[in-house]
């Protein structure tokens, strides 16, 4: 059956990995290409890069470096960041993205999951959703999509949000949740749960992986296909060696 | 030479550069002489079948591809590229195909939907190979159990004898048929990690007609 998937995410500004980074005596690793090799040999499934590259003259940057990333690395590799058209689409996967995420490009204008999914495949498509717990006055809660990297409540309701994307095409959901996003806590796994009951699409969780057994739980969790996190593996607290093993051990099918 | 038939499908990036990784030759090619002159081809795509045919039909390929199979080149054929292989396809619709093969392609959520299970369709992420024909040559570097990569929402059934390793998703989904000359894997060797670039390189270096 399928495994569950273990994918390190790499923020990108001007062709260098900028969150993070605390690898000893090892500052060339900020170089995206070295370290996509180190993830690639240490048995991660999937790579995501963001690209936070602050104005568009640099934008080439971000697309030579993926260029050199997918030339020697031949696992998925996923693109987010600032992409709001279909030639955003265009630039990336020309450059050896597999797959493109979409996140507030797709709040201002919903289309352009179905468009994109039209013109590459729904495969190529993942919508990447941003939320956060709203409590009513009368204590019921609920979860709203942010926009703006987390900064504005959109108002929309994120099980609602996940349901259109799938709807729209997109292949893939990355759940991120605000709440529990460096907390290092675990995931939130009411979040999780109540979108992965809700849709058929894979969803990848993102957001709180503080230890090994907080990836246990999420897999523990029907219907969540990936666990997404940066810190624990870019500051090296844990290797996604020693992450799968604990996995396997524990009945959870990783490919090792 | 390696040509990889380009019908204006899909992504060939990662494909060529893995290719290049296994030092293998390659030309991304649509022209018939290059096609011919190429010691094996590769016959990627993604996407659905029955635009994926209608491309090869009008840019002339799907003759040339037929006769280049009965001339007894090697070809491999890449997740649609392998479903092309086959007599013909559901999807959207009855569609022929290449006829290289026997069997059909059907839509994978109806099968599993059939056999009672809640699995999403795509078949989408890593899942692991069963060797039905352990001395496939694409699998001389290989090990049952090795993950590849996947993603397709239709599979292909009733193939008999080409089943040469497949992937278990609650029904048996051929992941790698082979016959003769003739291969086609369902996953994408390409995106598979060493464990895919091996099956490439197996397939790259593999004897080739009239050597």
């Amino acid at each position: 059956m399928i495994a569950k998937r273990i994918i390190p995410c790499l923020d990108i500004r001007d062709g260098r990995v900028v969150k993070g980074l605390r690898f000893q005596g090892l500052r060339e690793l900020d170089d995206p290409v070295r370290l996509a090799r180190f993830y690639n040999e240490a048995g991660a499934d999937e790579l995501v890069f963001y690209d936070i590259t602050a104005s568009f003259e640099e934008r080439p940057l971000f697309t030579d470096m993926l260029r050199r990333v997918a030339s020697e690395i031949f696992i998925p590799l996923t693109v987010g960041g600032r992409v709001n058209s279909l030639a955003d689409f265009d630039r990336v996967l020309k450059a050896g993205a597999d797959k493109v995420s979409v996140n507030s490009g797709a709040l201002l204008r919903p289309q352009l999951i179905a468009e994109a999914a039209e013109k590459y495949g729904s495969q190529c498509v993942v919508l990447s959703l941003d939320a956060a717990r709203f409590s009513r006055a009368e204590g019921a809660e609920e979860f709203h999509v942010f926009a703006k990297g987390g900064r504005e409540d959109t108002g929309r309701d994120a099980i609602a949000w996940a349901q259109e994307g799938e709807r729209l095409g997109a292949g893939e959901l990355v759940i991120n949740s605000i709440d529990t996003d460096g907390v290092r806590g675990g995931f939130d796994l009411p979040l999780l749960k109540a979108i992965a009951e809700r849709v058929g699409i894979p969803v990848i969780a993102s957001g709180g992986a503080g230890r090994k057994e907080d990836f246990l739980s999420l897999f523990q969790l029907p219907g969540v296909d990936a666990g997404l996190a940066a810190s624990i593996f870019h500051l090296r607290e844990l290797s996604i060696g020693d992450l799968k093993q604990y996995l396997q051990q524990n009945g959870v099918e990783v490919r090792l | 030479m390696i040509a990889v038939i380009d019908y204006g499908l899909g992504n060939l990036f990662s494909l060529s550069s893995s290719l290049k990784a296994v030092g293998a030759k390659a030309v991304i090619t649509a022209d018939p002489a290059q096609i011919r002159a190429a010691r094996r081809l590769i016959l990627p795509g993604v996407g659905a079948f029955g635009d994926a045919m209608a491309r090869l039909d009008s840019s002339g390929l799907t003759g040339l591809i037929r006769e280049q199979a009965r001339q007894g080149k090697p070809l491999l054929g890449i997740c649609l590229g392998m479903q092309l292989l086959f007599q013909s396809s559901r999807e959207f619709g009855l569609h022929q195909g290449l006829g290289l093969l026997q069997g059909d392609v059907a839509p994978l959520a109806v099968a599993v939907a059939k056999a009672g299970l809640a699995l999403k369709t795509p078949h989408m992420g890593w899942n692991s190979l069963l060797f039905q024909r352990p001395d496939c040559p694409l699998l001389h570097e290989s090990h049952e159990g090795e993950y590849m990569y996947f993603v397709h929402s239709y599979y292909v059934r009733n193939c008999g004898e080409s089943l040469t390793a497949s992937a278990d998703y609650g029904i048996m989904v051929p992941a790698l048929v082979w016959q003769g000359h003739i291969y086609g894997c369902q996953f994408h060797p390409e995106k598979s990690g060493a464990a895919g670039l091996r099956i490439l390189q197996a397939f790259a270096t593999g004897e080739a007609a009239g050597q």
